[in-house]
């Protein structure tokens, strides 16, 4: 295996974990702000997709299909926010798993009702379709490596709004004591709601990349939503920090075991037996670094307290 | 999802003046992200009732939601409470295993539209199941029969890591002579083929075969294409069929896929069905669509001849099939499986749709490797 | 509003009166429709113990769900297709005998459930649920790709299990069998509920502090519970594979979890009789609301967020007074 394909398959790995991280980090907000599970964001990455692939199929605008995707996904999100999850702060994590299991229910027959039964089409647009030649003669595709830099942007843009602005440390203060910021004076009610757009916009912005790449149909949400919930729990819930560090590690996690695995077991199986078994276990890899992660240490590697 | 669905024209009497009313259950995907095989079928069955003329057939049509255990209950419906006499309808292989085996045990004809499992083709094969597609390897060996045309010396094959999957590389590797460059089980439902694409790029491989059904070959095409890769590809229709092609686009262009079927099949039957499919549904038919259509016409053909409830002459009728495939000429093996022509297909573009064009036969009067296998 | 004890009553009444009717009446749809809601109910008593009874949220008891299946699959896969489960030096054989798999069945997730359990329990409130839905989706990917046993395929019974001195392909025999488990195991449930070390486990989800303070330990508690639970949804497990004759990956999925959470969340949780109320409101929801239109999961998400923002309590809560006090 040579040092192409190798540097390669890390690059495909960031690709993946940054692409996660954009659906952790909504994820790991509302949680850790508001204490709500939401099994209903990877809904809100579907809405993105196929607003996308339809404003892109309308206008044949690729930025505009990703500002009406992360509109839609925001807008999505606001009214789920204040028709439902307003009423579910001060319920247990019991009737948010079902209430937002409803939603799922209800978004993806709706999106079906809404765009039919087959896949959508959403393509890359041409200037940035293609592959490259990197430095030492690796061929890659220029738009994952553009994926890349959105996502490292994304992460290092939400870091300096938690640290440094008057918005992140009012989400702080909601993540260690939400009653002392509402005896602040801070509309505690608003503060949510924006930060669940934002995290709906992040899901939606998400599923519109991506959605290039892949296939834009129903259900899309669901794997992605489990492989977020996997990574802020790697992470620690409510750390951002956690959430990217989780993410690249899930991303190359996932990436790299389905080559290396199966070339491992190679070494002492027939290769076919190998192929499979390697694939097997390639497969768990995330749940079984997951559990380790946790038998490890309980509140992920970035969790402050239990929730 | 209980459809009655009465087939509305002129009563038809037969010779007797008497005729018997006929239940036919349909089990398959309406709902959920596999729904579009599961309509496509249904579609084309219910056109070719309609067109039939035969308002004594009674379609019952129930919807699976691609899960097994809601696809086993439906059939205890539609044996138990419904009394059907033949059944079809099922999309997936999982789920044709989960049912056809016990429904033929219990006495009823089973004729699959679409899933074709080796184990229902040999060993477990049955007097009363009849499949109108195909057996699962078949279009696959002919993958393999179009490489050994084009010269392909070293193939890189992958496919997802379950049984299907498994069958379709072995089914490949049992027509195709060249060698390997590589052999890749995805994770099922996977849907970054970043890594695969990678290791397809330094393997050296001449050609690709893939069989990744459903949103995986979307997304897998779609990546391939962008990755700048120019190697040919081939692979069994299933990810470039009507239904699909669309939201592929430019990705799937120039692609070899192999398969029984295709819209431009010249031949009287296949000329009217896809007229009247469009003019019904306002849509191109898909693979699925025909495989209904054939399906439902199999079934008229043999109850001209016989009642389902004389079961030896009702068998008999069946694989006599007797009847105007959109395929032209159609015919049963031993094992009740079809004997047909596999042809290679490239994508094209008419217009703005993207569509099929056949360009040869792959592999002539093809039967399945399992029929040996299978004694009733 | 009626007294609890009354309605749990009238329920378990009524699922047994309908599937008679059904048998004298010749609609053996029917009663597969009550053994399906039945065996739905046994699974969501058990997780109700996990739940209600030890506040874990276990997003992962399909696995126990899955196991049960599965070891009734691999069992009369063997003795159907006449090889040997384990060859070597101890050959031991499939069976075909209800009480034997069931035995088996319970055996295997109660050692699951020890296992996962005691990992799972370092973790606590949404680190749980996660973890347990992890370990949900590790024997999912296993099962998919476990090609001996079909794989994604599941694997296929032929003939339904035998029972000593049952006729159980008589639909109203089997459901007869599932029924009674049922209430056996709700029986069980009540006296556990009320018994010294069901007390010790309800305050030690209230308040764990104080239950350290009189010299017991909690993490224990809730981990017997939680063998308890895995146990008998495990066992509900092997009856639901009996019924459909087949077992596939499906069951281990994270949907199946959601759904088994879903009878307990809509019943009512830590109600003696409330699963068996969700999972047969359930099972009548899917049968009727797929009647009515393709897109039924829409009206069944819908009906499913009016009941946990307007019924907290489920459905036991909307017509019956509390009984024994839980919280």
């Amino acid at each position: 295996m040579s040092t192409i394909l190798i540097i390669e398959q890390v690059l495909n790995g960031l690709q993946f974990g940054v692409m996660l991280f954009l659906m952790a980090a909504g994820l790991t907000l509302i949680f850790g702000v508001m204490g709500l599970i939401n099994l209903a964001h990877g809904s809100l990455y579907m809405i993105g997709a196929f607003v996308a692939a339809a404003v892109a199929g309308l206008t044949g605008s690729f930025l505009l299909a990703i500002a009406a995707a992360m509109a839609a996904a925001a807008v999505a999100g606001v009214l789920v926010e204040m028709l439902v999850i307003r009423r579910l702060y001060a319920a247990d994590h019991l009737d948010q798993v079902l209430a937002t299991f409803a939603l799922i229910l209800i978004f993806s027959e709706g999106t079906r009702w809404v765009f039919g039964s087959f896949p959508l089409f959403l393509d890359i647009p041409s200037e940035i379709s293609g592959p490259v030649t990197l430095p030492g003669g690796i061929e890659y595709p220029l738009y994952r490596l553009v994926l890349i830099g959105i996502g490292l942007a994304v992460a290092a843009t939400l870091g300096w709004l938690i640290t440094k602005t008057r918005i992140g440390i009012r989400i702080r203060a909601g993540e260690n004591d939400r009653e002392m910021i509402a005896a602040l004076g801070v509309d505690i009610s608003k503060l949510y709601t924006a930060i669940f757009a934002l995290g709906a916009a992040l899901a939606g912005l998400a599923g519109a990349l991506v959605g290039a790449i892949q296939s834009v149909q129903v259900g899309m949400g669901e794997p992605v939503l489990i492989l977020a919930f996997v990574v802020i729990v790697i992470g620690g819930i409510g750390s951002i920090k956690g959430a990217l560090i989780g993410s690249i590690l899930v991303g190359l996690t996932d990436t790299l075991g389905g080559i290396f695995l199966p070339e491992l077991f190679k070494l002492f199986m027939a290769p076919a037996a190998a192929q499979s078994a390697g694939a097997s276990l390639a497969s768990m890899a995330i749940y079984i670094l997951m559990g380790a992660v946790l038998i490890w240490r309980p509140t992920g590697l970035f969790g402050a307290r239990a929730a | 999802m209980r459809k009655l669905l009465l087939a509305s024209a002129a009563a038809i009497l037969c010779a007797t003046g008497l005729q018997a009313e006929v239940k036919v259950g349909m089990i398959t995907t309406l709902s959920g992200g596999g729904a579009g095989l599961g309509i496509d079928v249904r579609d084309g069955f219910m056109l070719a009732i309609a067109q039939s003329g035969r308002d004594d057939i009674e379609v019952v049509i129930e919807d699976d939601q691609r899960k097994p255990d809601v696809a086993v209950q439906l059939a205890d419906k539609m044996i138990q409470a419904e009394k059907v006499d033949v059944m079809t309808g099922i999309i997936w292989s999982n789920l044709a295993m989960a049912v056809v085996p016990s429904a033929t045990a219990q006495g009823k004809f089973y004729l699959s539209p679409n899933a074709g499992p080796s184990a229902l083709a040999g060993k477990g094969c049955h007097e009363n199941y009849f499949n109108v597609a195909w057996q699962n390897d078949n279009l696959h060996e002919a993958a393999g029969a179009y490489a050994n045309t084009a010269s392909y010396k070293n193939s890189f094959i992958l496919a997802p890591n379950y049984p299907a999957g498994k069958d379709a590389l072995t089914g490949y590797k049992r027509m195709y002579e060249g060698g390997l460059a590589g052999e890749i089980f995805t994770e099922l439902g996977q849907t970054d083929y970043a890594a695969e694409i990678a290791q397809i790029r330094a393997s050296g491989a001449d050609s690709v075969f893939f069989f990744l059904p459903g949103g995986m070959g979307i997304s897998f095409l779609k990546q391939y294409a962008d990755s700048g890769i120019d190697l040919p590809v081939v692979g069994p229709a299933f990810s470039f069929d009507q239904g699909i092609l669309q939201a592929v686009g430019e990705a799937a262009m120039g692609v070899v896929n192999t398969s029984q079927w295709n819209k431009d099949l010249d031949n009287p039957t296949n000329a009217a069905f896809v007229e009247t499919f469009q003019a019904e549904y306002g849509r191109l038919p898909s693979l699925y669509a025909s495989q209904g259509f054939d399906t439902a016409n199999l079934l008229i053909s043999a109850l001209e001849v016989a009642e389902p409830g004389d079961k030896a002459a009702f068998r008999t009728a069946l694989k006599a099939a007797n009847f105007d495939s959109t395929r032209g000429a159609f015919a049963f093996g031993d094992n009740h499986h079809p004997v047909q022509n596999i042809y290679a297909r490239e994508v094209v573009k008419e217009g703005d749709v993207f569509t099929n064009k056949i360009i040869g036969v792959a592999l002539e009067n093809h039967a399945d490797a399992y029929a040996g296998d299978c004694a009733f | 509003m009626i007294p609890e004890k009354l309605l749990n009553l009238v329920v378990l009444a009524l699922l047994l009166a309908v599937p008679y009717w059904a048998s004298l009446n010749d609609a053996p749809f029917t009663i597969t429709l009550a053994t399906r809601a039945t065996i739905f109910a046994l699974a969501a008593v058990g997780l109700n113990i996990a739940l209600g009874m030890g506040g874990m949220v276990s997003l992962g008891h399909a696995l126990f769900f899955g196991i049960g299946g599965y070891t009734m699959g691999i069992l009369a896969f063997h003795a159907q297709s006449f090889t040997p489960l384990i060859d070597g030096p101890m050959v031991i054989e499939g069976t075909k005998s209800m009480p034997v798999i069931w035995a088996v069945a319970m055996g295997v997730s109660a050692l699951a459930a020890l296992v996962i359990g005691a990992l799972s329990l370092r973790t606590a409130g949404v680190y749980f649920i996660m973890i347990t839905l992890a370990f949900g989706q590790m024997l999912f990917f296993f099962t998919i790709s476990w090609s001996s046993y079909g794989g994604e395929d599941g694997l296929s019974i032929f003939l339904r299990n035998e029972f000593p001195g049952l006729d159980t392909l008589v639909p109203f025999n089997f459901f007869a069998l599932c029924y009674g488990l049922l209430v056996l195991v709700i029986l069980f449930n009540a006296r556990f509920a009320r018994s010294p070390f069901g007390l010790a486990l309800n305050a030690a989800r209230q308040s764990p502090d104080r239950v350290r303070a009189v010299g017991l330990n909690p993490q224990r508690l809730k981990l017997v519970a939680f063998v308890i639970s895995g146990t008998i949804t495990g066992l509900a497990g092997a009856l639901f594979a009996d019924l459909n004759r087949f077992v596939s990956p499906t069951m281990f999925s994270w949907q199946t979890s959601g759904e088994i959470m879903v009878f307990v969340i809509l019943g009512g949780v830590a109600r003696l009789c409330g699963p068996v109320v969700g999972a047969v409101a359930f099972v009548m929801l899917e049968h009727f609301l797929g009647g009515l239109s393709e897109f039924w999961h829409i009206y069944l998400g819908l009906l499913l967020l009016l009941i946990v923002l307007f019924a907290r309590g489920g459905l036991v809560g909307l017509v019956a007074r509390r009984g024994a006090a839980h919280d």
